[in-house]
């Protein structure tokens, strides 16, 4: 079944897709108990004026707040959202707009939230369930993998479960291996739940506005060191679409695909390429479930080089789907075999120096740009 | 009584916990004394001399974040072998027989017609049950778990709930998606996973779902419908619905960490569950013995802040009236409720199991003589609203539509090979159409490898 999948059928699948999500919003709304209300709370949105700066947090907690203003249904829940506001700010404050039921205060437990999410989610709700360190979800393993992302399954389509799983994850600094993990992959297996991470200030705000609104069950990745990162926000009541890729950059001589933290480590590479006299185009992938493979495909077809940089595991990592499904399906499009640059597979150390050796840094990447591309400019072979 | 505490709607942080546990103070007993440690009054000897002087106000009690106690001047243990307490007792209205417990309480007495309808689902329950498993050891279909002994604890709390309470079952509560309506050819298309059932044949047999009936669907991991519970509870909460969430599980069940988790969060949360525990004795082979060390599964209630009762499972009537108690609490102190059905599971855990080898016959003979649907016909009987040629009547009608469920249902066919695909997300992503189509093109060029059972779309 997994065997190799043809480009012409990866075609007409994506020439099926749902277009992509625009400023109008996302998909109808469905009929769920709290509809009447919800209908009435549409329209309170008003559309922003002008772009504005600020930072990831401060962007992610204006999408969170605008979802719970246009519907009643979106509540949050996990450790310290509520009257803390969120060890990363997130929800700051929002309790005395929405009130503590809807920014929920639970005990501590992992599994525990998780599975109120789910049901929650199965009796009308659309909940975000905050993960205080994407590390410590592996603690609600079971209700992700086993009831969450299978309900809608083994229900025969009867109980969706919509709901935004969230949190920090990635290496931070100097926060040791259980918080900063890399897990992406571990839950990229998993059927039935949708991964996305998010790199800019823009796109974390859109895309979880859209992840709130989606039927699906969302892993929304938040990169701890991303939070305090500037940027400008869209206009208005913006929806990004979560199945779609960012070019940040177009190029012709070779295509970096990378997400979350590492599309800066990518781009400080590049401002050095740039230097060089390379010309490499940026993918950041967004979707890490199910991939982009149209702008992938299309990206690979104009460079013919293809080069994955990321904070996952090299073994059984994102790189590695990556890498297995742009050689099944593009092949033939390609100059030179696909390079990944992944962190070690090995725990993340707390000495800096060795937690710094873990993950990819940017001379990494312009290393690999002279293998797959060959030396020129000032750079000698 | 300790409940109140989770009453109160959560409020500000810094009072939250404190009001909960001062209330939870106020209703519990003063702690026992350890039963090695004379006279709780006296200092322990040893103490220095002004540990004795005589407290002021401010020194009665031990004033922290989650709370206020009060002190004690002696290392008085309570729990494990310490001042062992009695069993909670169980509450009945029924004796072994069928006979009325003279002066047992029954706030809610059931109507002919509410009775009639239990006892006559527990005739349907009881005879499904024989023909599947009977059904299975022919190889008809892969599986199946019958729930003899605990056929009052499903109907009797089925018949208390309303249909909009949202359900969330184990696999041994078959009793209460029949009462709310589903069918014995609904129950066949399931465990034959025909394309008529609702799971679209996802699940293996018994793992029952209907949302029309607001019985959520099966899960095979142990206790995750707990939290479900609890976050269904926090839903129909927050849009002030007059329902309530109920979870089903067993002694077994209530190991799981997941258990733990959701009597806390309902408790604290104050979310309107009725959690209901069927303790019936057995976790496959492993004893309730080796299961826990306390009073039950109900004797962690209290400690959870949780309203509590211990029910016999075996007696409908006491079941029913449990249940419509525990219902109106919850409803009213929009607060979570534990109940702990007493029973016995007459029957093997499932067809993959053979009881024999662990248990032991006089057991298995007492128990069933203590059958719960005997001692509920017993008292229909007593009643004047039940007699032999009703009940051979609704036995001999049961029998014709179970054996006419499980053929029609074995005739239908199986769900479309294309619709594996589907359901996993809300709408199919490109991988899945393109491993679908795959799936597809080679049924096409190799018709034999689909079933013939099995219809390509």
């Amino acid at each position: 079944m997994a065997a190799a999948v043809g480009s012409s059928a990866m075609a007409a699948a994506l020439a099926q897709r749902t277009p992509a999500v625009g400023p109008s919003g996302a998909k109808a709304p469905v009929r769920r108990p709290c509809a009447a209300v919800r209908a009435s709370q549409r329209a309170t949105v008003v559309a922003g004026a002008q772009k504005r700066e600020m930072m990831m947090w401060e962007a992610l907690r204006e999408g969170l707040d605008e979802e719970m203003e246009r519907d009643p249904t979106v509540c949050l829940m996990g450790e310290d959202v509520g009257h803390y506001g969120g060890s990363y700010k997130v929800s700051s404050g929002l309790y005395k707009k929405y009130g503590e039921m809807r920014l929920l205060d639970t005990p501590i437990c992992e599994n525990g939230f998780m599975g109120m999410g789910v049901g929650a989610a199965m009796t009308g709700l659309r909940p975000i369930v905050e993960g205080m360190n994407m590390g410590f979800l592996l603690l609600a393993f079971n209700q992700i993998s086993n009831n969450c992302g299978m309900l809608h399954y083994t229900s025969g389509g009867q109980y969706k479960v919509p709901m935004v799983i969230r949190g920090p994850g990635g290496v931070g600094r100097q926060l040791g291996a259980e918080h900063s993990q890399r897990l992406e992959s571990y839950f990229q297996s998993i059927p039935g739940v949708q991964l996305v991470a998010v790199s800019t200030v823009a796109n974390a705000k859109a895309l979880l506005k859209s992840a709130i609104r989606s039927d699906n069950p969302i892993i929304f990745f938040e990169h701890v060191l991303l939070y305090n990162v500037k940027g400008e926000v869209h206009a208005g009541d913006f929806c990004q679409s979560l199945e779609r890729a960012e070019i940040v950059r177009e190029g012709t001589d070779v295509t970096i695909f990378c997400y979350s933290r590492m599309r800066y480590v990518v781009m400080q590479a590049v401002a050095e390429l740039e230097k060089q006299g390379y010309n490499p185009e940026v993918v950041d992938l967004i979707s890490l479930k199910p991939f982009d493979m149209e702008t992938i495909s299309k990206s690979i077809k104009k460079t013919r080089r293809a080069i994955i940089v990321e904070e996952c595991m090299k073994t059984g990592g994102i790189g590695a789907s990556l890498s297995a499904v742009i050689h099944e399906s593009l092949f033939n499009e390609l100059d030179h075999e696909v390079l990944r640059l992944s962190s070690q597979d090995v725990p993340t150390s707390y000495a800096y120096e060795l937690e710094a050796a873990t993950i990819v840094q940017p001379e990494k990447v312009v290393q690999a740009v002279h293998k797959v591309c060959g030396a020129r400019g000032l750079v000698s072979a | 009584m300790l409940t109140r505490a989770s009453v109160a709607l959560r409020a500000c942080s810094a009072a939250r916990g404190a009001r909960a546990l001062a209330a939870a103070a106020a209703a519990s007993p003063p702690p026992p004394l350890s039963p090695g440690t004379a006279g709780g009054e006296q200092p322990p000897s040893g103490a220095p001399a002004s540990a004795a002087a005589s407290p002021t106000a401010a020194d009665d009690r031990m004033d922290f974040p989650g709370g206020s106690v009060p002190f004690s001047r002696s290392p008085a243990w309570v729990g494990g072998a310490f001042s062992p307490r009695a069993p909670l007792p169980c509450y009945r209205t029924l004796d072994a027989s069928g006979r009325e417990v003279p002066g047992a309480a029954v706030p809610h007495p059931l109507s002919r017609e509410v009775a009639v309808k239990m006892y006559e689902t527990m005739v349907r329950l009881q005879t499904a049950d024989t023909i599947f498993y009977e059904a299975q050891r022919q190889g008809r279909f892969s599986f199946y778990m019958t729930s003899s002994g605990e056929e009052a604890t499903a109907i009797g709390s089925a018949a208390a709930l309303s249909p909009d309470d949202v359900v969330f079952s184990q696999y041994r509560e078959q009793g209460v998606i029949m009462y709310r309506g589903f069918t014995l050819l609904d129950m066949a298309n399931q465990c034959f996973g025909n394309m008529h059932e609702q799971g679209r044949g996802r699940q293996m047999p018994i793992h029952y779902g209907s949302r029309a009936l607001n019985f959520h669907t099966i899960s095979s991991t142990l206790t995750t419908q707990l939290p479900h519970a609890v976050g269904a509870a926090y839903a129909l909460k927050l849009d002030k619905r007059d329902a309530v969430a109920v979870a089903y599980f067993g002694d077994g069940a209530a190991s799981e960490g997941d258990f733990h988790a959701a009597l806390n969060f309902a408790a604290t949360l104050g979310a309107p569950v009725i959690f209901v525990c069927r303790n019936n004795g057995w976790a496959i082979s492993t004893p309730a013995t080796d299961q826990y060390r306390g009073d039950g599964i109900a004797g962690r209630g209290p400690g959870y802040g949780v309203a509590t009762l211990r029910v016999d499972g075996g007696d409908a009537i006491a079941v029913y009236n449990a249940t419509a108690e525990a219902r109106r609490v919850a409803l009213e102190q929009q607060a979570p409720v534990l109940l702990e059905a007493m029973s016995y599971r007459s029957g093997h855990h499932s067809t993959s199991d053979d009881s024999s080898r662990y248990r032991a016959a006089e057991e298995m003979r007492q128990w069933r003589a203590r059958d719960p649907v005997a001692r509920f016909q017993r008292w229909l009987v007593d009643q004047g609203w039940w007699d032999d040629a009703a009940d051979a009547a609704a036995r001999q009608a049961a029998r014709r539509e179970v054996i006419q469920a499980l053929e029609a249902a074995q005739k239908a066919p199986k769900p479309p090979l294309s619709s594996m695909f589907e359901d996993v997300y809300a709408e199919m992503p490109w991988h899945l159409e393109a491993q679908q189509r795959q799936v597809m093109a080679h049924v096409a060029a190799h018709p034999d490898a689909c079933p013939a059972d099995i219809p390509v779309k």
